[in-house]
């Protein structure tokens, strides 16, 4: 209950702030626009295309709830809150289901962007493309509910981000293929989240059904974000000093 | 018999590695409004988050309601509202009571009480950030009142209010001392000292004296509260 009472007031929120949700549906929505004419080639644009997919919504949730929870710590929401029976996991759940519904949104607009006017080919079927970008976007807001415990200031959170989606999205395979790299970044690049994320998606482009290593892949990142879910909860602390 | 409302034994307190509270000790009954007064920086502050149990204390017991301060019974029995306002300056005053009443499992018709309380019918359904800082700080002052606490812990609750909307919220202070409630209310201004019926005096992470303000007035030979404070700070220097 006090989950969903959390839910609905970060939804309250973005209601108020109709810029935000622009920004969230339009700057993803924009992205695919360019990439598509910037190749302007189809089939690299549909090798591309999904990647990306996979990329968006975790780096755009990223910032989104790594800044939102640090403005709770800062502005000591937080604190009220953890003098009342909230619990912390109700609270990260709370922002898990508001910003998943998020995500839905954003997905929705861009895949219907991006399959109708652009022409994009993904051979996977569709409600895996949306169960996918779904995983990936709740991957990318346990990793920033967890990032804003190491800032102190807003100014702070925003650095962040490159810090930590740059590198994740250099070896994740968008640029270079993962099996083509050195081994030492072949190894790296095994070990991070965002890695399984785009996997995901790139398999769901060539191949036709739900394989063994898409599940593989989405049951990776699902743990990803449950561990850092849990580590994030552990940062919520009712006393401070 | 029922347990004090508060009771604060040996409290020591280090923030930045320097002890800000050197060892408190003060019993407070139920149903006492008492004002918690001194310089910015005596340490009002971080008492009154060991009272609610949000302060990592150095050693010392805090006991509230009977229980250690912070347990989780008292998490729906004790109120806090801090200086700066802690409500999302991106709701209305009515959707931040509402998310705060439901986690308080509070009855759905204390939204509209509590904004009565403290005087913003008129804005409840404005956002909170296009308010002025003393509804801001009144809004957040009915988040604390949600659910009917036992003790009330404000910090600062009038800052920069007008002096009919501060005689309003004194009002309400003691009528709800009147029904039960324990007040801890933080100040620095003086005007508001002899609203209470007990005073402690801090400065320094010390509690300089504590009673009523009558007492203090008879102790220092003055009628004015300022210049008894000014009396017992000057008095502690020379002994």
């Amino acid at each position: 209950m006090r989950t969903l009472a959390t839910a609905r007031r970060i939804l309250a929120q973005l209601r108020h702030d109709h810029q935000t949700v622009g920004l969230l549906i339009g700057v993803p929505t924009l992205m695919m626009v360019l990439l598509r004419y910037v190749f302007n080639d189809p089939a690299a644009f549909d090798r591309i295309g999904p990647m990306l997919l996979g990329v968006f919504p975790f780096a755009i949730m990223f910032v989104v709830t790594s800044v939102g929870t640090l403005r709770e710590r800062t502005t000591g929401t937080l604190e009220r809150l953890m003098t009342t029976p909230m619990g912390k996991l109700d609270f990260l759940l709370g922002y898990a289901v508001a910003f998943g519904l998020m995500a839905l949104l954003q997905v929705a607009v861009v895949l219907t962007v991006s399959l109708t006017w652009l022409g994009l080919n993904v051979n996977g079927p569709l409600w895996a493309l949306v169960l996918v970008a779904l995983l990936d976007a709740l991957l990318g807001m346990a990793l920033g509910l967890l990032a804003s415990a190491f800032a102190r200031t807003e100014f702070q959170a925003v650095q962040l981000m490159p810090a930590f989606v740059l590198p994740q999205a250099l070896l994740c395979g968008l640029f270079t293929a993962r099996d083509q790299m050195g081994d030492v970044l072949s190894w790296t690049s095994d070990l991070l989240p965002l890695s399984y994320a785009v996997d995901g998606m790139k398999e769901l482009g060539r191949s036709g059904g739900v394989s063994g290593t898409l599940v593989r892949d989405m049951g990776i990142v699902l743990a990803f974000t449950v561990v850092s879910l849990v580590a994030g909860a552990a940062t919520l602390r009712r006393r401070t000093t | 018999m029922m347990s004090s409302a508060v009771n604060v034994v040996d409290l020591k307190v280090t923030r930045g590695g320097r002890e800000v509270l050197h060892g408190l000790n003060f019993e407070v009954s139920r149903g006492a409004v008492v004002g918690l007064l001194g310089p910015s920086g005596c340490g009002k502050t971080t008492l009154m988050r060991a009272l609610v149990g949000v302060q990592i204390v150095a050693s010392g017991t805090v006991e509230v309601l009977g229980h250690p301060a912070g347990s989780r019974p008292l998490r729906t029995k004790v109120g806090y509202s801090t200086q700066n306002p802690a409500v999302y300056s991106d709701l209305t005053v009515k959707e931040n009571l509402r998310y705060f009443g439901s986690v308080l499992g509070a009855p759905g018709s204390d939204v509209d009480r509590v904004i009565g309380e403290v005087g913003l019918t008129r804005q409840r359904d404005q956002v909170v950030g296009s308010l002025s800082g003393g509804q801001r700080s009144r809004a957040s002052l009915a988040a604390a009142l949600l659910g009917s606490p036992e003790l009330l812990v404000l910090d600062e609750p009038t800052v920069g209010l007008d002096p009919l909307l501060r005689q309003d919220l004194w009002t309400m202070f003691h009528r709800l001392a009147a029904h039960g409630t324990t007040l801890i209310v933080s100040s620095h201004v003086m005007d508001e000292a002899a609203r209470c019926e007990r005073l402690l005096l801090m400065r320094d992470g010390l509690i300089l004296t504590d009673g009523t303000p009558q007492a203090l007035r008879e102790v220092t030979g003055t009628d004015d509260l300022e210049e008894a404070f000014l009396r017992v700070i000057t008095e502690r220097q020379a002994s």
